[in-house]
């Protein structure tokens, strides 16, 4: 039974070559970030210091960066997710003429590459005196986040049983208040996972706020980061790989905590079906 | 269904209360996207400038800009790396490695299943930014590969300067293969394993199951992925802007690099946006073609 065996172990080999690949730039930054002189090259540290991390931290223009960066990825997360449940509310439960062509152009929105607008944004926002704007970077995030939302909300909301929120309205309740109290309660997590998908991308987006605001004060994290990594020239190894650790921590804690919803979303997502 | 007989019982009402549900969300699409894409369109054709006379007297152009554009050489040379890195990152890369990754894990281990994923998933996860970071750590002169290299006794190499392409190539691959694995694990699990058992008894090879049952069966999400993957590669920027900014020279200056350098280093805008209506209109196509993919019921 030798070639049986063979058969059995070369895919665990194969798997532990790429999973050791993947893994090796990783541990460099997870190293160094906990080492007191990191350098280029992955090294296990002589000892284990958390100096790194209390520096970053101590910088106020760096928690304002994360500050701003919240700001920013909890506004669209949020907007998205209520005028999106809005819009999904009468493509999923009224037939209507135009439903048909406004769901295609949705998906088709949604498959947008958005550097591709990059150009022209920027000059509306000149025309609209939005430069150098939070809130009108916010805004555009949504706008831009919009078209997967709604298209994932609409799917989730016709899971959710009519029936349930005509019994509502027999006890009095208005449509609205359907909404609120029955249907958006049901859809949880779908919500979730539209908030946690829509927050992870505006919050590691550099070249939005990077186009869109100009003071170096109001920039973002992920900006931020790109001129910490400029100005030192890759000097302070150890600082910038703490910085690193803490600003992918989010993505990292909302997936874990998004995982029991995300294989639902992706079926819904459609990318697995054809 | 229970939806369809409210719209008919209250016609007028939801057709009022549509709109009013709808209007938000078209007043933000209409500003900030649609408005933006229909700009490019004007705007290619303009002579629009970031700073001085014609930031201000914007003048029409007609199709000047597409015609420096197509006699610009380092367009051309834009084309050709924007389509070099599409098919070595995106369909070689993620797909190809993707569905390795999915098919060598279907019915392993659990818990080494698990491991790997995470692992690869990582990358995913990790955002863009972080990831040029981590790659221009590991690929430096002084860092871990040439490290390895090193150890095993082979010749240092100046990655980002000799293979400035593959470099950033392994470097998308290793953050959106995650992605692509996901899809494919998800649909391999929809394979009914009594045809595989059945394929196998009448005595197919592994590889013929695979070729012959397997893949067939997964056409549709290999078609619909390859268009995803394609369309999320065309759009990468910052992954190349801060690993190369373009360079050395041309040799990673895709579409999206070269659209950057006219429209804000140059100050070219009307020129900039020519370059993003050719981008923009191969998004329109794979988006057409993948909207053709899914077959969606809506």
């Amino acid at each position: 039974m030798n070639r049986f065996k063979w058969e059995r172990t070369i895919p665990y080999v194969i798997l532990s070559i790429i999973g050791a690949c993947f893994l090796l730039p990783l541990l460099w930054v997870l190293f160094a970030s906990f080492d007191a002189n990191a350098q280029q090259a992955l090294t296990i540290p002589e000892e284990f210091t958390l100096a790194n991390f209390t520096a970053i931290l101590s910088e106020p223009a760096t928690i304002r960066s994360f500050v701003i960066g919240l700001f920013l990825s909890c506004g669209q997360a949020l907007l998205v997710v209520i005028v999106g449940v809005i819009a999904a509310y009468p493509l999923s439960r009224y037939t209507q003429k135009y439903k048909k062509p406004f769901m295609y152009s949705i998906l088709f929105m949604t498959s947008l590459p958005i550097t591709a607008v990059m150009v022209p944004v920027y000059q509306l926002f000149i025309f609209l005196n939005l430069q150098d704007s939070l809130v009108g970077t916010m805004l555009f995030l949504t706008a831009s986040g919009l078209p997967y939302g709604i298209w994932m909300l609409k799917n989730f909301m016709d899971a959710v049983p009519p029936e349930l929120e005509e019994s509502a309205w027999v006890d009095g309740a208005s449509i609205w208040k359907g909404v609120r109290r029955v249907v958006a309660p049901l859809m949880i997590p779908g919500i979730c996972t539209v908030a946690i998908f829509t927050f992870s991308m505006s919050w590691g987006n550099f070249f939005v706020p990077y186009i869109l605001i100009q003071t170096p004060d109001k920039f973002p994290a992920s900006v931020t980061i790109y001129q910490f990594f400029g100005t030192y020239g890759m000097v302070e190894y150890g600082k910038l790989a703490a910085f690193s650790i803490i600003y992918t921590l989010p993505a990292v804690i909302l997936y874990l905590f998004s995982q029991r919803f995300m294989s639902q979303g992706f079926s819904l997502g459609g990318a697995t079906k054809g | 269904m229970g939806s369809s007989s409210i719209g008919k019982r209250k016609k007028d009402p939801t057709a009022l209360r549509s709109v009013l549900f709808l209007l938000p969300s078209w007043i933000l699409l209409l500003i900030f996207f649609i408005g933006p894409i229909l700009l490019t369109f004007y705007f290619s054709f303009t002579n629009l400038a970031l700073t001085g006379t014609q930031a201000q007297n914007i003048e029409f152009v007609g199709f000047q800009n597409f015609v420096s554009m197509f006699e610009d050489p380092t367009f051309r040379i834009s084309v050709m790396k924007t389509i070099v890195f599409l098919f070595l990152s995106a369909i070689v890369g993620q797909q190809i490695l993707g569905f390795l990754l999915a098919i060598l894990m279907k019915e392993k281990n659990p818990t080494f299943r698990r491991l790997i994923g995470i692992i690869v998933i990582a990358g995913w996860v990790t955002p863009e930014i972080v990831v040029a970071f981590c790659w221009v750590a590991f690929l430096n002169d002084n860092g871990t590969l040439n490290m390895i290299l090193d150890a095993i006794g082979l010749e240092s190499i100046t990655w980002l300067y000799t293979f400035p392409m593959i470099s950033v190539c392994i470097a998308n691959i290793w953050h959106g293969t995650a992605f692509s694995m996901m899809v494919f694990q998800a649909s391999l699990d929809d394979v009914p394993k009594t045809i595989e058992e059945a394929a196998t008894i009448d005595g197919a090879s592994r590889f013929q199951v695979l070729i012959r049952i397997i893949l067939p069966m997964v056409k549709g999400s290999i078609v619909t992925n390859m268009i995803l993957v394609t369309l999320q590669t065309l759009g990468v920027f910052t992954l190349i802007f801060t690993m190369t900014g373009g360079g050395p020279g041309t040799s990673t200056q895709t579409l999206p690099i070269f659209m950057y350098n006219q429209a804000f280093v140059n100050y070219q805008l009307g020129y900039g946006t020519a370059i993003s209506l050719v981008l923009l209109v191969i998004g329109i196509i794979a988006s057409l073609f993948y909207i053709r993919s899914m077959r969606v019921k809506i």
